[in-house]
């Protein structure tokens, strides 16, 4: 699949010395949901802004669909709709009034009636009279999402979209954003919540102290870095670890009635039958088995300590 | 030329000073009108005419140049320091809008918004004291190149400022002072000879006179040198703009 956007060599040192990006390189296909994780301050807005031209970067190349963000910025830039973290707003306009003007400011003639549809998608069409200063904050999150879709853009960058929403509104988001997909945009997402990754993202980028460690298929990089759990409800609780059971990584509850033994599932022998067998020949009965697959937090979680 | 975004900025700041009407016309025309009554007739009554000219239509061009450069500089930095503050401004910044198109828009609606205020300033005054405009085309360019030139000035202070306080620092102590010593009331040949010298350092000077010179055919300085002064100020305006936009001034990181 084509890339839609491409990152090549970005850095960024800003003024006060701080490098926030090293060397990025990045390609996100078109059509695709791509997240974006990070922790707080690894240089997920930074990319982003350079990417919309709200941040000048130090070095580097980006094109977005073949354009250069500098030498053709029109034609970039109009292809692009961003969401920023912050709700900033012109307070005392009108809703339909600001999303008029975003449309305006992105060089496309007016269109009430594809306005009215937006407005009519992220549930606002009640409020299109109202100022923005009077709408509860999941409201004006709606509102920066129908500014950045009212000029039609192609890519949308939703930075950190659901911070601070309620789960009902997350879930609409959720289900917006795979909409716009269908329709062919291509979504680029920052997040720490692992969840909305997990729930929608085709491929994952981790970033970390301005690089990017990982770029992987979300399902490709859960079966490869995921780990497994067996959990083990023993019949009769365990006061210590026996000695026979020592060679395998475990680990035994406060109250001694569970043994938990975490494995890679991609390695040869993951160790699963001899366990069974060893607490057999040491005569530890349980009433109850459970395999649990890692999550992606905790995917995430191992590879930033990992490159820490 | 992107004029879809022109005319969206435009638009748009244009609609902030008719849902402000108060503040952005009714103010300043109740205030200029103060003036003139107090100034007007308090002064007024002791000096009947200056150049010729009776005293309350000689600073009726004072009074519409005061109004139009503090609401020029007032609208343009406010316009652009507004966004900056709320944080707005991202979009305007990741839009395909070229700097000269946010300019245009920018300046161009703040100058609208103090033409039309100078403009019923001088509505205003013509039921206070009879007027004569000898020479409306240059009444006209007077007030359209000052306009646009001190909306530019406040297009700057408005990117340069990093508080409210610094925004309206300049207009307070620098503009205000330079303007009630620039010749709004009084001719500077007035002044004894020392303080006249100083005075022409004073560029404001040099727009009211070229204004009033539009008015009555009288003015303090020539008037070549009062229109060559104001395109030497709109030069450098515009030089200090075309630079912010170069560097991303605070602007772009």
């Amino acid at each position: 699949m084509p890339s839609i956007l491409s990152i090549s060599g970005v850095s960024k040192t800003y003024a006060t010395g701080f490098t926030a990006l090293k060397e990025v390189n990045l390609d996100i296909q078109r059509g695709e949901i791509f997240a974006l994780l990070g922790p707080n301050g690894a240089g997920k807005t930074t990319l982003i802004s350079i990417v919309c031209g709200i941040v000048n970067r130090s070095s580097g190349t980006v094109t977005v669909d073949g354009h250069d963000i500098n030498k053709d910025y029109r034609a970039a830039r109009s292809l692009i709709g961003l969401v920023p973290q912050e709700l900033t707003i012109d307070a005392f306009e009108s809703v339909w009034a600001t999303v008029s003007y975003s449309r305006g400011l992105f060089g496309k003639p007016a269109n009430p009636a594809f306005v009215e549809k937006v407005l009519r998608d992220l549930s606002l069409w009640d409020k299109k009279d109202a100022k923005a200063i009077t709408l509860s904050g999941g409201m004006k999150r709606r509102l920066m999402i129908a500014k950045a879709l009212s000029h039609e853009p192609r890519i949308l960058f939703l930075d950190e979209p659901t911070a601070g929403v309620d789960v009902e509104l997350r879930q609409d988001m959720w289900e917006m954003v795979r909409r716009l997909r269908e329709d062919g945009v291509t979504i680029i997402l920052t997040t720490h919540y692992i969840e909305e990754a997990e729930a929608m993202a085709d491929r994952v980028g981790v970033i970390n102290r301005g690089e990017i460690i990982l770029v992987e298929n979300k399902a490709e990089l859960m079966r490869k870095l995921g780990r497994k759990r067996l959990v083990l409800e023993l019949r009769n609780p365990l006061t210590a670890m026996p000695e026979a059971l020592s060679r395998y990584a475990l680990e035994l509850s406060a109250d001694g009635g569970q043994l938990t033994y975490t494995y890679d599932n991609q390695a040869e022998r993951p160790g699963v039958a001899s366990l069974i067998r060893d607490l057999e020949a040491s005569g530890i009965q349980f009433r109850d088995i459970d395999t649990q697959n890692s999550s992606l937090e905790e995917i995430f979680v191992n590879l930033v300590r990992r490159d820490a | 030329m992107n004029l879809r975004a022109v005319w969206a900025i435009y638009r748009m700041e244009m609609a902030r000073a008719f849902r402000t009407v108060l503040q952005s016309i009714v103010s300043p025309v109740i205030s200029t009108s103060l003036y003139f009554v107090v100034f007007g007739s308090a002064i007024g009554s002791r000096i009947t005419e200056i150049d010729g000219i009776s005293y309350g239509a000689f600073i009726v061009p004072g009074l519409i140049m005061l109004s139009l450069l503090t609401q020029s500089i007032s609208n343009a930095s406010f316009a652009i320091y507004f966004p900056k503050f709320v944080g707005s401004i991202y979009e305007l910044l990741s839009a395909p809008v070229s700097y000269l198109e946010i300019v245009i828009a920018y300046v161009g609606g703040a100058a609208t918004k103090s033409i039309i205020l100078g403009l019923i300033i001088l509505a205003t005054a013509s039921l206070f004291v009879p007027l004569t405009i000898l020479h409306p085309f240059w009444m006209v360019a007077f007030l359209v190149l000052t306009a646009v030139t001190f909306s530019l000035f406040g297009f700057i202070i408005g990117i340069w400022a990093k508080s409210f306080e610094q925004l309206q620092l300049v207009p307070l102590l620098i503009i205000t002072p330079l303007t009630f010593l620039g010749g709004s009331f009084y001719s500077i040949n007035m002044l004894p000879g020392i303080w006249k010298t100083i005075t022409l350092f004073n560029p404001v000077v040099y727009l009211i006179s070229g204004f009033r010179w539009s008015f009555y055919g009288k003015s303090d300085v020539s008037v070549g040198i009062s229109l060559g002064m104001t395109l030497v100020f709109l030069a450098v305006c515009i030089a200090i703009v075309a630079w912010i936009f170069r560097t991303g001034y605070r602007l772009r990181n």
